[in-house]
């Protein structure tokens, strides 16, 4: 216990440290920018990032992993906040967080790896493209100047990665066009004129809601979104982890962690979160690879807040926003559409699907959802196809029988015989069959008592032990004067 | 003569010739033998995890890539051992090749990415300019 405790800290200090101080100045933008996307003062997007990191340093089943405020959270809230403000936001985050603990301790991350990736694929292209639209409101048609910082912004965050590797080129992108900005004087919009920073650590609250039964019916809904779409992303994110660094996670405990730390950031005035995978993927190339990495990125960025909140509010909206449309490039997966080329059709549906749906809706559980429903559609309908192919061997007519024979499957079974044939010698193989249920036994009652009336011999072959039980136990054929009946 | 030998690959046609020039010179002594090292990219981690369903289907489908290369390295009854590393190919390969003790490493002129490696791929760029043994580079 100690022994992994130790590893999971201490075993590369120097490169955690390193790289939690990389990841406390990529988070700053995003934090604030998720902020205005919910609707809420950048205080409580940095609230949550800094709580959220911090605790899931503790109690998360990844390490390495960076959760904190994120987009696909921040963009559920939008209406809580709109119609009810952000007292509401805060008791839905704690709602939030008791729900994902009730999944870990259910093992409902054991069920998730089970959503299709057709629904993962358009989950995050829907995420991708949620934030580029939020994103549109504060750059389209408000001057020329901000179309120019934008531009200037996707080109430092594109370019200088080439040339500076160890500071985060949105950052450099931030200080640069900021002090651009103050001396200047441009006329820019600024996050100060979006909401206000305070200079101090967070303290603990009750949110200001009343009790009631009535609270519960409003925040509920968002709280369950909130819920699945975290756990979902915090899934996704710990596999990439795992894989980047070639180790396994705890998804359980993960799923208990996310729940304990949006139940503490709600009392600490902080949105809902989950991890990031930008943020995850910037920590491990950097070399994070443990706990320590987690908490340092938290609390080194709320050390840069109280030091120097007063600049971040003359940060241009501008900036933020190219450096949002930057963040909706990288989550994007480009090769969805050589995937929509190669995939089975019905795959491809079911992720254009899911895209529309959280568009449409602006709710990334409602498409998650839909997927998932889709996709089991279309296993149904793909599994319940049955082929029946006839073939001529010397004087016997065979029916060769492929697929799963059940319920759904019937009825294409009992269309694909004609029933026209006379004192013929029918064989119907099972090889490349199962039976599943009565009323598969009861289509096969009834082909070979049909067979029977007009003179035919019928021989069943090649069952397979389980059907060929089933068949023992339900058939009636074998049974001389049996009539259709029974099934 | 060269008895450990790394074999750097990505799946690309440039990694099967590699591979061939491999054989010929692990076939000159008999106790050689070659670690082939395939390199999952950082950058396309997301990507892959995305568009497989669990561990099991993207350890598979990595696999896969190497199989010719395998079947090769078989047919020609040579002991080999495939290696999976994980981060940037470059730097990874460099540093996994300056920990072992390897007489010779081998690796493809360019890999997968055609944008970046126009000219000389930077992957094979990197390995010459930092790895202590003897390159071969294969065109």
């Amino acid at each position: 216990m100690v022994e992994k405790l130790k590893k999971e800290w201490f075993s590369n200090v120097r490169g955690d440290v390193l790289a939690g101080i990389v990841v406390a100045l990529a988070l700053i933008p995003e934090a604030i920018a998720f902020s205005i996307i919910a609707g809420v003062d950048p205080m409580v997007g940095l609230y949550a990032s800094f709580c959220i990191a911090v605790i899931i340093a503790f109690v998360g089943g990844r390490p390495g992993m960076i959760s904190a405020a994120t987009g696909a959270m921040a963009l559920l809230m939008v209406p809580l906040v709109k119609e009810h403000g952000l007292n509401y936001l805060l008791a839905a985050t704690i709602l939030t967080g008791i729900i994902q603990v009730i999944f870990g301790v259910f093992k409902v991350a054991k069920v998730m790896k089970f959503i299709p990736r057709a629904v993962m694929i358009g989950f995050v292209n829907a995420l991708a493209i949620l934030i580029f639209m939020a994103q549109v409101p504060h750059f389209i048609g408000i001057s020329t100047l901000t179309y120019v910082f934008v531009a200037i912004t996707l080109v430092i965050v594109y370019v200088l990665p080439r040339f500076i590797k160890v500071v985060p080129a949105p950052l450099i992108a931030i200080i640069a066009l900021t002090a651009v900005a103050i001396f200047s004087n441009a006329d820019l919009r600024t996050v100060g004129d979006l909401g206000a920073i305070t200079q101090s650590l967070p303290s603990f609250f009750i949110p200001d809601v009343p009790f009631t039964f009535e609270t519960l019916q409003i925040i509920f809904p968002y709280s369950l979104a909130l819920a699945i779409v975290g756990l979902l992303e915090a899934l996704l994110t710990a596999s990439i982890v795992d894989d980047m660094t070639g180790t396994e996670s705890n998804k359980t405990r993960e799923s208990k962690g996310q729940g304990i730390a949006n139940i503490v950031t709600g009392f600490f005035g902080g949105m809902a979160g989950c991890a990031m995978i930008g943020q995850s993927v910037i920590n491990v190339k950097s070399g994070g690879r443990g706990r320590l990495s987690t908490l340092i990125a938290g609390a080194f960025l709320m050390f840069l807040i109280i030091v120097l909140g007063d600049l971040v509010v003359r940060i241009p909206m501008s900036v933020l926003v190219g450096i949002m449309i930057m963040v909706s490039i990288g989550t994007f997966d480009w090769t969805s559409f050589s995937y929509l080329k190669k995939a089975p059709k019905s795959d491809a549906v079911v992720m254009l699907v899911t895209v529309a749906i959280v568009v449409a809706t602006h709710d990334l559980s409602k498409g998650v959802i839909a997927g998932v429903i889709l996709s089991a559609i279309f296993f149904v309908a793909k599994i319940s196809t049955i082929k029946v192919t006839k073939k001529q061997e010397k004087q016997n007519t065979v029916f060769q029988v492929e697929g799963q024979l059940f319920f759904a499957s019937v009825e294409g079974f009992l269309e694909a015989f004609d029933f026209s044939a006379e004192n013929k010698n029918i064989i119907i193989d099972f090889s490349g069959a199962h039976i599943w249920d009565d009323s598969a036994v009861g289509a096969i009652d009834k082909v070979v008592i049909k067979y029977r009336e007009n003179k035919n011999v019928v021989t069943i072959k090649n069952l397979d032990s389980a059907s060929q039980k089933l068949v023992d136990k339900l058939a009636i054929y074998n049974n001389s004067n049996a009539k259709l009946s029974g099934h | 003569m060269y008895k450990r030998i790394l074999l750097a690959v990505d799946g690309s046609e440039h990694s099967i010739r590699a591979t061939e020039e491999s054989i010929k010179i692990a076939s000159l002594c008999k106790e050689c033998f070659i670690e082939v090292v395939y390199v999952a990219d950082f950058s396309k981690t997301k990507r892959d995890v995305l568009h497989s369903q669990g561990r099991e289907e993207l350890e598979l489908s990595r696999r896969k890539k190497l199989l010719p290369i395998e079947e090769q390295l078989k047919s020609n009854s040579l002991t080999y051992h495939v290696k999976i590393l994980h981060g940037e190919p470059g730097p990874t390969i460099v540093e996994y090749a300056n920990q072992g003790e390897f007489d010779l490493i081998v690796i493809g002129s360019r890999g997968l990415n055609s944008l970046q490696e126009m000219v000389l791929g930077s992957v094979s760029h990197k390995v010459v300019k930092r790895v202590n043994s003897p390159v071969l580079i294969v065109k």
